[in-house]
């Protein structure tokens, strides 16, 4: 692959504050990246770790988009003068695909830097042979899995030829052979341009090994470490720092609560269930038997794609079963029938509680309180000190009481997800499902979370979550029902 | 499941290879022709030549009718209205109480039907056989249409196949919160407009993040290079004077019958 001189980066004083806030996303900042080095970037939640990514990549936007101090500089210019010698590759897979087939796809950097168009079909196929990507030009985007769209996007960006990588949590959202796929094409494209590179991953495991520099951002300003992998993340004091700060260090899993195994009541029962994701759709997966009881955690594992989501969506009463039977028994149907689907919303809520992957999808309200309070008040008319008496102790338990008067949408990423949680935990149901709880959360949340849903247990509810996540499975001590391709197979005790 | 706008099914043989604007260019004349006069006639002669184009869609009769079943109610609810209301001329064909149909009548309504179906047509020619990046193609490198603004709008059209997937999602979200399709009219339709609500702000945030995505790569920066060159061959002539034929054909038929009835006299 042709090789472009690879870029350094610094950036002296320099800050970013958005439009709105009063606090700074970074500031203080001075950083020198030489040319080819391989830089991982960590730092806390809300630390600036995507805002400085975004910066070098210039695309934060001119004055009006936002407010800067000292300077950035790319390849000798500002970052908005370099475009095109940076590329950057974001976390979900579906956002940053612009075109149908993926030859297009490819080939639109390189048709924005005006390129010839003579040269750029070899550098479209040079970037996709780089990644590892193995499909015809006219394969639809579409039809790609979330590991071989990232790779993609990656390849979409090499054809730019850039001497700088931007990666920001590349894979967050993926499936552990995805990361471990993605990462792989990373290394190989590195190893064949020499570009620099800076990453931003919670997760430290996986890319530890393969960068040479762990720049820490500290969320309060400036930096918190900065030196190569081993020295970083093994030393004493910065360890602790990056264990205290919520930052994912190898080695380390955090304390959580434990689950005493005790066997409740038998609440939900799927006997040779096929589920299908639309109406009369196909059966993305078919003959599952399995009994969900009060006081366990079952996980459901597996690639993506495979049909775990759809699972978790029949299970918890929100779409038909394709065929087989779904029968809630009578501890959790109490009069509301045997079939969950035909429950009607204010009946599901207080028996099978839901939370989705992205928390947004769940906010129908203005304030904080106003989600907490709402679904108590569909279950049944309740009083105000009723109402208080129920939602009080969540929102203590989930860190929510200072934010009681804020708008939903304006939490931070950690704070939706305990939003999430806790309008589920506010009708009490007897079966909390999940889907991909801890997609993207840092190591505090992730443990907060866990205990939450350990106590939830120990207190006789039932668990359900669809995840890739094997230390949460365990925590948990979680049954685990393995879904792959079209079958489900429930495994022992993780 | 997602609906994939932008690699809609493309059928036929000869028509994808003909280059988008000259199918546009056939499509716009056809229609320009057939709106210019109400009468059986022009409109029968298009529909007629529409017709024995058809076989080069390769669509079945079942699925040409899947996809236009809309236009054909609607012609058949045009035809009927006016054969009711227009002026009452000629024979008296049927008469019944308040209903009563005349040769003028009928003929009046037998036009406007077989008008909708001869414009409905040419649009489902142009979309059944062309690719939406092609199209995007032609209209910036031959139209020179602003480059920014086409590649905005096919991107674009790519996240309606994904809102889609999300209204759906979006549905059973609200519903796990205990806000159902159920309870009364007004009830349902508050539900409604929330969930609008709820799609109008993931729709945002996802264009939002789609234009940074564009940004980074470079788009808009200045002028740009073209991977794919939209050209023109010799089936772009037969495509582009088949158009030209058909149209003259009504006109002359029309004017000879007698028929010819242009809009603005």
């Amino acid at each position: 692959m042709a090789s472009p001189n690879p870029v350094s980066v610094t950036a002296r004083g320099w800050g970013w504050r958005h439009p709105g806030r009063s606090r700074w996303a970074v500031r203080d900042l001075d950083l020198i990246v030489e040319a080819g080095e391989r830089v991982l970037l960590l730092g806390a939640s809300g630390a600036g770790k995507s805002t400085l990514l975004h910066g070098l990549a210039g695309v934060l936007g001119g004055h009006d988009e936002g407010e800067q101090a000292g300077e950035l500089i790319v390849d000798g210019v500002s970052p908005a003068a370099a475009r095109g010698r940076s590329g950057l590759v974001l976390q979900d897979p579906d956002t940053q695909l612009v075109l149908a087939r993926v030859g297009d796809e490819v080939a639109f950097g390189a048709e924005n830097l005006a390129v010839p168009r003579m040269d750029i079909w070899p550098r479209v196929q040079q970037a996709l042979d780089g990644v590892g990507l193995d499909v015809p030009l006219s394969h639809p985007t579409t039809a790609l899995s979330g590991g071989q769209k990232q790779r993609l996007a990656l390849a979409a960006v090499l054809a730019m030829q850039p001497g700088l990588l931007l990666l920001d949590e590349p894979t967050a959202n993926l499936d552990p052979d995805g990361v471990v796929e993605v990462r792989d094409a990373v290394v190989r494209v590195l190893d064949q341009t020499s570009a620099t590179l800076v990453v931003v991953e919670h997760r430290v495991d996986v890319w530890a090994d393969v960068v040479d520099r762990v720049v820490v951002l500290d969320p309060d300003g400036g930096i918190l470490a900065d030196g190569d992998p081993a020295a970083v993340l093994r030393s004493g004091a910065t360890r602790a720092r990056l264990i205290e700060e919520g930052v994912w260090v190898p080695g380390h899993r955090p304390e959580t609560r434990a689950v005493s195994t005790s066997s409740g009541t038998d609440l939900l029962r799927a006997s040779n269930l096929a589920v299908a994701r639309i109406k009369r759709g196909p059966a993305v997966l078919d003959g599952v038997d399995l009994t969900l009881r009060g006081g366990e955690a079952v996980s459901v594992l597996g690639p993506n794609g495979a049909g775990k989501s759809t699972l978790a969506l029949t299970l918890a009463g929100l779409l038909r079963p394709r065929s087989g039977s779904l029968d809630a028994l009578e501890p959790l149907a109490r009069g509301a029938g045997a079939k969950p689907f035909g429950w009607k919303s204010a009946q599901l809520v207080s028996r099978i509680g839901t939370v989705f992957q992205e928390p947004e999808h769940q906010f129908l309200t203005n304030t904080v309180l106003e989600e907490l309070e709402f679904g108590p008040r569909r279950v049944a008319r309740h009083s105000e000190e009723e109402i208080r008496r129920r939602i009080d102790p969540i929102a203590e338990r989930l860190r929510l009481t200072g934010l009681l008067k804020a708008n939903p949408f304006t939490l931070s990423g950690g704070e939706k997800r305990r939003l999430s949680v806790a309008t589920m935990l506010a009708t009490n149901p007897d079966i909390l499902i999940l889907d991909e709880p801890t997609f993207g959360q840092d190591a505090n949340t992730w443990a907060e979370l866990v205990t939450l849903l350990a106590d939830l247990i120990n207190g006789g509810a039932c668990v359900v979550s669809v995840t890739h996540d094997r230390e949460y499975t365990s925590a948990l001590g979680s049954r685990v029902v393995a879904v792959d391709g079209a079958s489900a197979s429930v495994e022992a005790v993780a | 499941m997602s609906v994939d706008v932008l690699n809609p099914e493309i059928t036929g043989r000869l028509l994808p290879r003909a280059n988008p604007l000259s199918k546009l260019f056939a499509a716009v004349v056809i229609s320009v022709v057939v709106m210019l006069s109400v009468d059986w006639v022009s409109a029968g002669v298009v529909l007629g030549g529409e017709l024995l184009l058809l076989p080069l869609l390769g669509i079945s009769i079942r699925r040409l009718f899947l996809r236009a079943w809309p236009f054909v109610v609607a012609a058949l609810i045009a035809a009927y209205g006016t054969a009711l209301l227009a002026e009452k001329t000629g024979r008296v064909l049927f008469e019944w109480g308040p209903l009563l149909f005349t040769e003028g009548s009928v003929g009046a309504g037998l036009a406007i039907g077989l008008r909708g179906l001869a414009i409905a047509l040419p649009g489902l020619f142009l979309l059944s056989s062309t690719d939406p990046t092609d199209l995007a193609d032609a209209l910036a490198q031959r139209l020179k249409m602003p480059h920014r603004f086409v590649l905005g709008a096919l991107a674009g059209m790519r996240l309606v196949g994904l809102l889609l997937d999300e209204w759906r999602t979006l549905g059973l979200a609200r519903h796990a919160r205990g806000v159902g399709h159920e309870g009364n009219p007004a009830a349902r339709f508050g539900n409604f407009l929330g969930q609008a609500f709820g799609l109008m702000v993931q729709a945002i945030r996802r264009a939002t993040r789609l234009a940074v995505a564009m940004e980074a790569r470079g788009f808009g920066a200045g002028p740009r290079t073209w991977a794919r060159a939209s050209t023109f061959s010799g089936v772009d002539v037969v495509v582009a004077l088949a158009g030209v034929l058909i149209a003259a054909l009504a006109v002359t038929a029309a004017v000879l019958t007698g028929t010819w009835n242009f809009i603005l006299t």
